[in-house]
């Protein structure tokens, strides 16, 4: 009689890197919890701290809203949106460039890659550091640096909706004698408008989220107010501040959900 | 004789999104005019950033300087594995919480709940709060962190755990499995692939965010780059830049290699 066989969900070397991955896992863990450095003092007061912060932050200082935190708002409203169509606009021709199958250069290819790459490893806040340094402090040094953390979020993700375009309307358009703009224009766009829409809308979305805290660094927009609070040690303010932006954040989410039902 | 007729266009007119495309620009000029961004001030602000630009070259690679930012970038990197960690097996069941197929309603509202609670604030604002509870240093960054993978890996893994083909789950409920048996044998397989997908996201995205909650003082590299950002020691901010770049590009390829053992 044969012995009965053992079927398995995944070959040897399957198992075997799995395995490996999980002990690198434990090692990572095991090393970062070792030598991490913590102040053990710190942490005995922590439910004392945390119970007064949140008494101090309660009842909110509700007078401070119009004084301060209203206009403050809509700016941070406005670099939002504005960093996100500068990205849009400076992200698009890029986004063709990365396209394989429009720009088949692979220099020009990798060019506009590495210009996405260099975009999205640098964080907006690193950024906002950069952009106050050389424009000083303001609205603009937010709405670039909104813009430059934005491009390669758009410019990746636009070109991969590029890159996966039915080539069948392409080809009609060009065996009817189409010039290569309209061939952009009628051809890829209808295409890839869904995905576009949806990109954009939602890194409107993290970007109004990402506004609210470029005022750290001087960037304008309600973050300024926040931080000019937190040194001040208001902290009615600050959970005034911290319950605005919570409301804005979660009308954003309704909203771009909506608008992404209606139009996709 | 022959009757001409006017050959419909091929492409007819779509008036609504041109309104809009015209209400875009209209707001382009108005929001450019209210936060006063002027085309003298960016010019005035390009003569700086040649200034800038040649202070920040050379970078600045003084054997005491690099010390300091291996150290700050170790201690980014220790934050965003324990990050990542702590808040992958706590997304585990606040996911399992929020998929309506699994929970009962209450439970899943209230996940859900939470979960926006958690999205909705930027980790470096969470950091902030931290930092005054747990005081300064990287456990307020680890904690901030959680905050906010519990907040992204919960949703997502939710979604996933709702998307799932229910006959697995049919069946091994029918041989009278506890729930326990029923999450291991057939909610898991189905999911495991995707889960850790997610969480390897999450690792990418606890780096780029350790590297920043700093500034704050949540601990990591954040602080040295602040303080030589606030000293105008812009070799150093290059320095310590490149470092960061460098740091993601390798865990852009770590994580590329770990999705494909796994998916």
């Amino acid at each position: 009689m044969s012995v009965p066989r053992v079927w398995q969900r995944f070959t040897l070397a399957e198992r075997i890197a799995r395995a490996i991955l999980y002990v690198c896992v434990v090692i990572a863990v095991v090393w970062s919890i070792r030598t991490i450095e913590v102040i053990p003092e710190f942490l005995y007061d922590a439910p004392e701290q945390t119970a007064d912060l949140f008494s101090r932050m309660w009842p909110f200082d509700w007078a401070f809203y119009p004084k301060a935190i209203h206009a403050a708002l809509i700016e941070t409203f406005h670099i939002a949106t504005l960093g996100t169509l500068i990205a849009i606009v400076l992200a698009l021709p890029l986004s063709f460039l990365a396209a394989r199958n429009f720009v088949s250069n692979p220099l020009l290819n990798f060019v506009a890659q590495f210009i996405f790459v260099a975009s999205r490893s640098v964080n907006s806040l690193i950024w906002a550091l950069l952009f106050v340094a050389i424009f000083g402090p303001g609205a603009l040094s937010g709405v670039l640096s909104i813009a430059f953390r934005s491009i390669g979020f758009v410019g990746k993700l636009f070109g991969e909706a590029l890159e996966e375009a039915q080539v069948g309307p392409i080809e009609a358009l060009t065996a009817a004698g189409a010039p290569r703009s309209m061939l952009l224009v009628k051809g890829y766009w209808p295409q890839v408008e869904p995905a576009f829409w949806s990109i954009a809308l939602l890194r409107w979305d993290i970007n109004i989220r990402e506004s609210a805290v470029l005022g750290l660094v001087g960037a304008g927009g309600i973050g300024v107010a926040l931080d000019a609070a937190m040194n001040n040690l208001y902290w009615d303010q600050v959970g005034l501040i911290l319950a605005v932006i919570f409301a804005v954040v979660i009308v954003t989410e309704i909203v771009t959900s909506s608008i992404r039902s209606r139009i996709l | 004789m022959s009757v001409t007729r006017a050959r419909p266009p091929a492409f007819p007119v779509n008036w609504p999104s041109r309104l809009a495309w015209i209400g875009l620009a209209l707001y382009t000029l108005y929001a450019t005019s209210i936060l006063d961004l002027t085309w003298q001030r960016f010019v005035v602000g390009l003569g700086n950033g040649a200034k800038f630009l040649s202070r920040m070259f050379p970078p600045n690679l003084a054997a005491d300087k690099l010390a300091l930012i291996s150290d700050g970038m170790i201690e980014s990197i220790q934050i965003a594995v324990l990050a990542t960690f702590f808040g992958v097996l706590l997304s585990l069941p606040l996911g399992l919480a929020a998929a309506r197929n699994l929970a009962p309603g209450w439970l899943s509202w209230s996940a859900r709940g939470l979960i926006a609670v958690f999205r909705s604030f930027h980790p470096v604002i969470v950091s902030i709060l931290f930092v005054k509870a747990v005081g300064f240093g990287a456990l307020a960054g680890i904690l901030a962190l959680i905050v906010s993978t519990m907040g992204f890996v919960a949703k997502l893994f939710a979604e996933v755990v709702e998307e799932m083909s229910p006959k697995p789950v049919e069946a091994v409920r029918a041989t009278g499995a506890n729930f326990l048996n029923l999450l291991v044998m057939a909610v898991m397989p189905q999911v495991t692939a995707r889960f850790v997908g997610l969480s390897v996201y999450q690792l990418d995205s606890n780096l780029r965010n350790s590297t920043m909650v700093g500034i704050v003082g949540g601990g990591g590299i954040g602080a040295p780059l602040f303080t030589a950002y606030q000293r105008f020691d812009y070799d150093v901010v290059l320095t310590i830049l490149i470092a960061i770049i460098l740091l993601i590009l390798l865990a852009e390829m770590v994580s590329g290699r770990i999705r494909r053992i796994f998916l």
